[in-house]
Parts: C-alpha cells; structure tokens; sequence
C-alpha cells in the first residue's frame, strides 16, 4: 500500500474510500469473508448471552447462519490474527461460534422484513434454488419484487440439500433457514427442471437469475467402467440420491475415489449406510489434499483409511460383477518451475477388494439448457461469460451467481454473489447503472468510557481454542441422522468468544495531540509501535522498525509528522487490540475506535432490531 | 474493562545470548502517570539489560521514595529489589554491594530522593566509588507528592500554578564531577538512542557510575515555562556526542569516520565509540567536563552524553581490600578461621 494514501489525518474521514479499505483489511476475519460478515461484533454479542441478535447480524450478511455455523468453509479463520500470535495458537473457532448463536436464539419471525402487500411491478426469475438463488430471494424480496423460483429438485437449498450429509446438517436446521426465505412469498416450482433459458426469457421476467450450480460429477473412464456399472457410482448423485432417499444401502467393501470434501462425505455417508470396511485413496500425497483439514479429521476420527499416492488404473470385473480395483503407487516430484507429476513407484500393482466404488473427483458446470444463439456469450470452457462484479452476463437482463459463475466454490461464495447480483438487478429493474456499486455502510466511534474503561473486553485471554464435543462415535454411526458435532455449551462458547482479539477495535492516531512521550511504543506488548524518521520507501521503513515488519499482506499505518519531523508508525500484523497504548497516552493520541463495516446489500437495514 | 498486560509477544521477538526475549526482563504494568518520563527510562534499562543478556537474577535494583523510586517495580520483575527510605538509597546499596560484589547494582532515585532529603548519602556514595549504575529520574519537581519544586528546579522556570523559582538549583552531574566520580553522565527519557548504550556503558563501568536522566513529570511540570518539559528539553539539549557501545565479547564491526570519532576502552576491555558533535571535547577529562557544562548552562543549554569517564578506577572493594567472594558464599572455616588465628590478629594489637 502506498504510504502516502494511508496516512490517518487529525480526524480519521471515513468517509474516505482509503481509510475504509485501510481499516476493513485490519478485520482480518471480516476481510476474508466473501460476505463480510461482521464477525467480531457478533462474537460479542455471543459472549453477552445476546444470542438473538448475533444471529440477526448474521442473518443480514450471510443469510444461512444455522447451516453456516456448521457447514461453512470458514475463509475467515485461517486468516484470523489469533492464528499469528505464536506457533501454537489457533484461530478463533468462528464458525462454530455463528452455530452458538443459531442454536440459542428466541423465536425471529418478528424480527424479519414486512414484505410488501403491493408489489413494485418487477418480475424476477431464479433458476435454481442453491443458496445463490435464495439469496438473491432474501434481498429482493422485501423491495417488492415478484419473484418466480425454479429447481428440478422437490425442495429448496440447492446442493446444500442434496450434497452436505444430515449428520453433518441437520433437515430441520436447513428446513428452517430455506423457508424464512421461501415464506418471504416466493413462488415456488420445485421438480421443474429449465430445458431453455429461452423459453424462460420469453414470459417477459424483467430479470433472469441463473444460480443452477455446477451439478455435474466426474467420470473415470478406466477399464471395467461399463461392466462394473451396477456398482459404481458418482459421489455427487450418490449422495443426492441418499439425501431424496433413494438409496439406502451399500455394499460392506466401499473403495472412494477422491481427496475432496465430497470423497470425505461420500465415505462417511456410506460408513453409515452398510459400509464396514470403506477406504478412501488419493492420487497425490496426503499433504495436498483438497478436503478441509477438518474433513479429513472427521472421516478419520469415524476410522476411515485414507491411502494417499494411490492412482487407480482398473475396475476389476469377474463374472460379470465388480470386485476389486486395482492401483499404482507413485510419488510426486517437482521440475524446476514447481510443476508436479507423479511418478510411478517400482512397486507391484496395490488390489483392493470392493463391493461398490463412489467416484469423487470432481464437479464440472454444464449448460445445455442455455440457447447459445439468445445473445449470451460463452467462453473458452463453456461457461458464460460473467462480470465478476456485477454477475452480468452479456445479455443484459440475465445475471449469474454462485457455483454456476466460475465454478465448484462453497455456500458463503454463493451468498456473497447472491448478494451482489441482487444488487445488479435492482439497479437494472430501476433503470440504474448497474456499475454503480453501493458504498458499505462504515462508522468510525470511540469506545473509550472512562479511566480503564473500554466499552469491549479488551484483555486477551490465554485460552487455548476449544473442541467441539463430538456424539459418542458407536452412537454417530447408528442413524445417517444423528448430528456428530454437538456443538458449543455456554462455558465453552464464553471461553472462545473471550479469545478474539476485537480486530474491528482499530486504533486511531492524532498526530497533533502527541507529545513524543514513548508511552505507547513502551507499553505495547507486541512492539508493533515504532517512531522513526519518515522513510519514503516502504520496504526500508518495514525493515527499521523495531519488529522488522515482515508479513506484507498487512498495512502500515504511518502517521503525518510529529513535532520532531518523526513519524508514528504501526504495523498492524500483530495489534492485539489490547488498548494500552490509548490506555498509557497522556494526550488520548491513541485511541481505539469500533470500526463498523457493513457490506451493502439491495436489502440493507430492512430487518426488524431486537429487543 | 481491564488494564492488564496480555502475555503475547511478537513471535518474531529477537532473543538474546541466554536465549530470553525482553519479556524476561519487564516488570509489573506502571501505575505511574501514563507519559511520565520515568517510564521511558525503565523501557530503556528493559532494553539495556537484555541487549547485554544480563542474567536477571544477577541484578539489585534498590531505591528511594518518589515516582522515581517506585519504578523498580517495573521493570526487571525476575531481579532482587529493595524499596528503601527516602533518600537512603546509597547506604542501602552500600551495604548489599559490599556483602555481595558479585550482582550488578541499580540504584534509582529522583531529584528530590538525591538532591534534597538524600543529598548527604548521594554525596559519600560519590566519594566512596562504590561499584553501581545510579541513576537519578529527574524532573525538577515532587512528583509524588504533587509537583513541588525540588533542588533541581531551574532557576526562573514556572510551574503550573505560575510560581517562578528563585533558588539557586543543584546540578548534581557538577557536584558528581567535583566529588570524584567516575563515569559521569546526562541524558533524556526521550532519547533512548542516547540513554541505552550509556546505561550498558556504565553498568560495565567498574566504579560509580551515575546518569542524570532529565525526565519530564508529564502531570506537574510539564507546563510551558517549565525547565524540563519535553518541548524545552528538546529544544534545549545539546549532546556531547553520539555512542555506541561495543561489549567485550564483541568485534567492532562498524567504521567511524576519521577525526571526529574517539574509543574508550573500560576496565573489562568493552569499548564507547563516541562520534563528536562537540570538537575536542574529551570525555576523559574531568576540568573540561566541568568547564564545558558550565558553559551549555550558561548558554540556557543542556549538555548531554558521557560527560566524564575514567577508565581504570579504583573501587571501594579495592580500597578495602574486602573479600572477593559475596559473604553468603563463604564457608565456616573461612568464616571461622579458628583459635590461632584469632591470637594472631590480638597479638598484633599488643
Ligand atoms: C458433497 C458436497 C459437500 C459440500 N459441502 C459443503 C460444505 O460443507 N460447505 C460449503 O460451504 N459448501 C459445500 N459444498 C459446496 C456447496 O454445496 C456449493 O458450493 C453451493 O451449494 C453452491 O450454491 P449454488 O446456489 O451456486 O448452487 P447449488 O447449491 O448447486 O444449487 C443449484 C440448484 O440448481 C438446480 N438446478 C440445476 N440446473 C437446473 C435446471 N436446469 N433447472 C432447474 N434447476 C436446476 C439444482 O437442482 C440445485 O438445486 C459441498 C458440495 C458437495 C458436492
Ligand atoms: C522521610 C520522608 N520525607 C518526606 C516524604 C514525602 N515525599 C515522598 S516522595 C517525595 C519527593 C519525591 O521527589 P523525587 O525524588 O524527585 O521523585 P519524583 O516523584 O519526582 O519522581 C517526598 C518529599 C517521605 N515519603 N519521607
Ligand atoms: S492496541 Fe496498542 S498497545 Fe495493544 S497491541 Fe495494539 S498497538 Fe500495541
Ligand atoms: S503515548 Fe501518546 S503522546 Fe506519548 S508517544 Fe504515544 S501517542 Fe504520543
Ligand atoms: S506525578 Fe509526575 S513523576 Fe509522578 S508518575 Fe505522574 S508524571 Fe510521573
Ligand atoms: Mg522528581
């Protein structure tokens, strides 16, 4: 960042689009949120027992708060600052978090949008009914929109309903969360699959949102393919078909393919469908894979192998029947660019006994109900092509969002495009420039309350993340239904709350007012504090300070001249946002300031307060 | 609310010879005014001592009465400590010193704590060499019992209720030098460039070692008009010269400019490197010290940096002949070294 533009002036002006990046990339969980949630804020409501209205907040920015808590692919937490704090520290347990507050909230029904009697006039089509849909629902409608929802499924929630297993998500958490969207009067046509794109654009809807997924799992054309048919199954169908109950049984001996979070559903899903002896393998070295960490944890804890290295080269048929697979081992080297390739190890092929196989390795967008002669343009993969802000696609009344834009990405992606493309449309239904992006809704407060007295707990605790209780495992594997995560209690879901650092607490610096005492660079326990002559090269003044500032993702926030000609530098990597260099400043030169950060969405602020 | 400390550090935090990070060195959170000087002056005994990777428990921190005087309490919480009587600092550190020569002896006191109540102790501790780092807070005011003007206060500075003093002050550097010190120093709690290598310096230094650290009493004299404010003091501060200190153990890897640059090698063969700001002044003499003091003084100026150092003094232990080893390490037999010993020492009275 160019230190010039982020120089912080007497009175921080926020409305400033410099300082309001500057500040939003300091609340690292928020940034790295695809909807921004304003996560610290929740978390503290969280630790006030305000269950309630952390789950509103929640509600506003990411829609599916229940579903997320448990399910999300939490971006937030690997970039969360307690992870940075020494070697052996974790992130705050963010996500799970979120499930405190869905968990523990009173009844919310009061506290939705009034949807208007009188609509405005507008005609929305939704193609798809995943979370990128019902988000784009959410937003709209309350604006008055008419909205007309299509999915060839018998209920909404897109893969959310027929991918994420009920062990993991339970149907009435989902149930819950899909239908205060639906109930918001969205007319609904399940088990109606779109065979043209055209045929909908012909009913004269205003707008046409495509958030149909990436629905297609990957073949293994291998040998044995054809003849061992009966027993092979693509894990994304299998696990649909599971989810609609039309499968409830597997053989005892399941091989999965794959080392995605799918390939972790699929073998857990079959663990509790019949399956005794389920082995996982993986091309490429354990190391790599795709899946969660947390995933792979899981299948492990339920005492599922997984055997990485493994490149399955056969089907083996006998009489006609599927009975084994059969693998080479390799192992992976690098040329000099970094490129991988697997090398085949001198090693006897591995065979693995099994009665059915779950292929896992991968999903792929397809579009053959979009008419390629109706002005939409396609790129080079067969994709339309999607503005990445405005989810536009070149027609200009047809957007795109989620795991349909660019590909297999998580439900949070999808809320976040959700959003935006609800945006765009609203924009597009008012005959605005859909370029015109809305500003984030930003305050910059003080929270000092007096002498010691922050308005937020500002010491740091020292707790160690917490575990989640898991269901004794005998039991878990009983009932395909049986929710394995038990969740946070109270103690727990206090003790981790108390563990985020207020990251949205920014310190705010007044040059005028400070007096050169030292007091803040002495006090500050992580010496991120620094007075130095003016440097106009960054990387010099990172270098000088007195922690050399090393982590470049992270700003430095550099004052304007101090009455020595110095300057105040700070580099924000590693504030705890403890508040003892506002706390030791005799002149308040210092001092900590909640920085509000609130995405805007075509439905800001429409959601009933609590309390 | 809260005003604790969190135990995190920056990770990247340097460790020093003994493998500690500063954390080993710091003390409690100050209780002191938050912006007094004082508690620049800890931050940069934290840093001194862990720069010399000092073994904590090797280190007596003993003091008087006064904001000064409570500061040990904030820094070096891992060393032995003694919060004595107004102005009885010296005597206290004189007798653990000669009971125990081997820890290195920090005595903290304040301008009140050494140029009034404490001023005939201050004197003798002078005069007997005795082997420790003094160091005087100073900020020409009681800072804890609200800012009245001290022995120190210059003469025609104000203070904040607009009383203009009219006594002749006390320098204590002069008096220092006239008594005999032997490393003689200024500095200011605003410039730990400055005040750091000085503190290594002299707690190297084998003798007394004292530093005059103007430190401004942000609440009581920080006023305009005030002699030892931070806008005067830095306005006003005229520095002898620039240094480095090179420990013994070290090689002396930086080049000095030709001329205007002098090395002075201490007892345990550690090495000062001073960059002149002040042509031909000569740290190791001690009429040019005076002279050259007296005339920033005259000028409305504050002379800082190493004033005076004599690098081969002799210590009271030396003086004494004492035992070379802490008492409490000394066995009975030494102790009691027996009957004919005993007639030997009456015999020689006779
Ligand atoms: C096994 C598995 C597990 C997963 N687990 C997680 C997880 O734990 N956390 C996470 O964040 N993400 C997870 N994901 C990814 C996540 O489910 C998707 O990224 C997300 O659901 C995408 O949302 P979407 O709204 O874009 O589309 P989808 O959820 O895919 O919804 C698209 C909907 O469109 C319908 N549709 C498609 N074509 C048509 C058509 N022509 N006509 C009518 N309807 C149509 C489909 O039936 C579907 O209901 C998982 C994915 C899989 C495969
Ligand atoms: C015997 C005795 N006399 C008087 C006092 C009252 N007293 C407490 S601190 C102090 C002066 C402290 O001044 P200074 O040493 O300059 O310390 P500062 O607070 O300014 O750092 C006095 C007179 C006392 N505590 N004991
Ligand atoms: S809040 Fe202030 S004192 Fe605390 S870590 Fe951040 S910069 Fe340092
Ligand atoms: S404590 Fe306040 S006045 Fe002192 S240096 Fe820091 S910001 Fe400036
Ligand atoms: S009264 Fe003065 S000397 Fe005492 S703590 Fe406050 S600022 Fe420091
Ligand atoms: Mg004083």
């Amino acid at each position: 960042m160019d230190i010039k533009t982020n120089k912080k002036g007497a009175n921080v002006d926020i409305k400033k689009k410099e300082n309001v990046d500057f500040f939003h990339q300091v609340v690292d969980c928020q940034y790295a949120c695809p909807a921004h949630t304003p996560v610290p804020e929740y978390i503290r409501l969280i630790a006030q027992g305000k269950y309630t209205e952390a789950y509103m907040i929640n509600w506003q920015s990411n829609v599916f708060p229940g579903i997320l808590g448990r399910t999300c692919d939490r971006p937030c937490e690997p970039a969360c600052r307690r992870g940075r704090l020494d070697d052996s520290e974790e992130p705050v347990a963010i996500c799970r978090l979120k499930r405190v507050a869905a968990d523990n909230k009173d009844e919310i029904s009061t506290l939705l949008p009034d949807i208007p009697k009188e609509k405005n006039g507008k005609r929305i089509a939704l193609i798809g009914g995943g979370p990128a849909s019902l988000t784009v629902a959410r937003d709209l409608a309350p604006l008055g929109y008419d909205i007309t929802l299509f999915d060839e499924q018998t209920k909404g929630g897109g893969m959310i309903r027929s991918q994420i297993p009920s062990f993991r998500l339970p149907d009435e958490v989902l149930d819950e969360e899909v239908n205060y969207v639906l109930d918001m009067g969205i007319s609904t046509h399940f088990n109606k699959r779109v065979d043209s794109l055209k045929a909908v654009l012909d009913d004269d809807y205003d707008a046409v949102f495509i958030g149909t997924g990436a629905p297609k799992g990957r073949d293994l054309d291998l040998p044995g393919r054809t003849e061992g048919e009966a027993n092979i199954h693509i894990g994304v169908e299998w696990l649909a078909n599971v989810a609609f109950k039309h499968t409830d049984a597997i053989g005892k001996k399941v091989i999965v393919l794959g080392g995605g979070n799918t390939a972790m559903d699929c073998c857990r899903t079959a663990l509790r469908l019949g399956g005794e002896q389920v082995t996982v393998t993986v091309r490429s070295p354990f190391a790599t894979m795709k899946a969660s960490p947390w995933e792979i944890e899981d299948a492990q804890h339920e005492g599922i192998p997984i055997l990485d290295n493994h490149v399955p080269k056969e089907f083996i048929i006998k009489d006609g029947k599927l009975t084994a697979m059969r693998f080479e081992k390799v192992k992976a080297e690098f040329d000099d660019q970094g490129n991988r390739s697997l090398v085949p190890l001198d090693e006897p092929p591995v065979i693995i006994e099994c009665d059915d196989v779950l292929i896992a390795v991968g999903q792929s967008n397809s579009f053959p109900w979009i008419e390629r002669d109706i002005g939409i343009a396609f790129n080079k993969w067969d994709m339309p092509k999607v503005n990445r802000t405005t989810f536009a696609t070149t027609l200009p009344n047809v957007f795109v969002g989620g795991d349909a834009a660019f590909g297999p990405e998580n439900v949070i992606t999808a809320v976040a495009h959700g959003h935006q493309a609800a945006i765009s449309i609203d924009l597009h239904c008012q005959g605005q420039d859909i370029k015109q992006r809305p500003a984030p809704d930003v305050t910059l407060l003080s929270q000092k309350m007096g002498v010691h007295e922050w308005s937020y707990d500002s010491q740091v605790s020292n707790d160690d993340r917490n575990i989640v209780p898991l269901m004794e495992l005998q039991e878990a594997l009983k009932n395909l239904n049986n929710e394995v995560e038990l969740g946070f209690d109270e103690k727990r879901a206090i003790s981790e709350a108390a563990r985020c650092l207020n990251c949205d607490m920014q310190t705010v610096f007044t040059e005028k007012k400070c007096i050169e005492c030292d007091a803040c660079v002495d006090v500050c326990p992580t010496k991120v504090l620094t007075m130095t002559s003016k440097e106009a090269d960054e990387q010099i003044l990172r270098n000088k300070l007195t922690v050399p500032a090393k982590n470049l993702e992270q700003p430095l926030y550099v004052s304007g001249d101090l009455a020595t000609g110095r300057v105040m530098v700070k580099d924000e990597d590693l504030c705890l946002h403890c508040g003892l260099c506002a706390e030791r400043c005799p002149t308040a030169a210092w001092d900590l300031q909640q920085f509000t950060y609130n995405e805007a969405t075509a439905c800001d602020n429409l959601a009933h307060k609590a309390d | 609310m809260t005003y604790l400390r969190p135990d995190f550090r920056h990770p990247d935090a340097p460790t020093n010879d003994l493998g500690y990070t500063s954390k080993d060195y710091e003390g409690a959170l100050s209780t002191l005014c938050a912006g007094c000087g004082h508690d620049s002056i800890s931050a940069a005994l934290i840093q001194a001592c862990f720069e010399m990777s000092i073994e904590p428990h090797q280190v007596a921190k003993i003091s008087g009465i006064g904001c000064s005087s409570k500061t040990p309490t904030y820094f070096l919480g891992n060393s032995h400590g003694f919060n004595s009587v107004h102005g009885r600092m010296p005597s206290v550190t004189t007798g653990a010193n000669l009971a125990n020569r081997d820890l290195k002896y920090v005595g903290v006191s304040g301008d009140g704590d050494s140029a009034s109540i404490g001023l005939g102790q201050f004197a003798h501790v002078v005069r007997r060499n005795l082997n420790m780092l003094y160091i005087v807070e100073n900020n020409g005011c009681y800072g804890l019992t609200k800012g009245q003007m001290s022995a120190t206060t210059d003469i025609d500075s104000v203070n904040k209720s607009g009383m203009v003093n009219e006594h002749q002050p006390i320098d204590l550097v002069n008096l220092a030098l006239e008594l005999g010190a032997t490393f003689v120093a200024r500095s200011f709690s605003g410039d730990k460039e400055q005040l750091v290598p000085l503190m290594k310096a002299a707690m190297s230094h084998r003798g007394f070692a004292f530093i005059d650290v103007v430190s401004p009493c942000v609440t009581f004299n920080n006023n305009a008009g005030s002699k030892k404010s931070y806008d005067f003091v830095r306005e006003h501060n005229e520095a002898t010269s620039a240094l480095d200190f090179v420990p013994m153990k070290d090689e002396i890897t930086t080049t000095y400019e030709q001329g205007s640059s002098q090395e002075v090698t201490l007892h345990d063969g550690s090495v000062i490197h001073l960059t002149k700001a002040i042509k031909g002044f000569d740290p190791c003499d001690r009429r040019a010290a005076i002279k050259a003091i007296k005339d920033h003084n005259e000028r409305g100026e504050i002379l800082t940096g190493l004033l005076y150092v004599d690098t081969d003094p002799t210590d009271l232990h030396d003086m004494y002949g004492t035992s070379c080893k802490p008492l409490n390490s000394l066995k009975e037999d030494v102790l009691c070294p027996g009957n004919a010993t005993l007639q030997s020492i009456n015999e020689s009275f006779r």
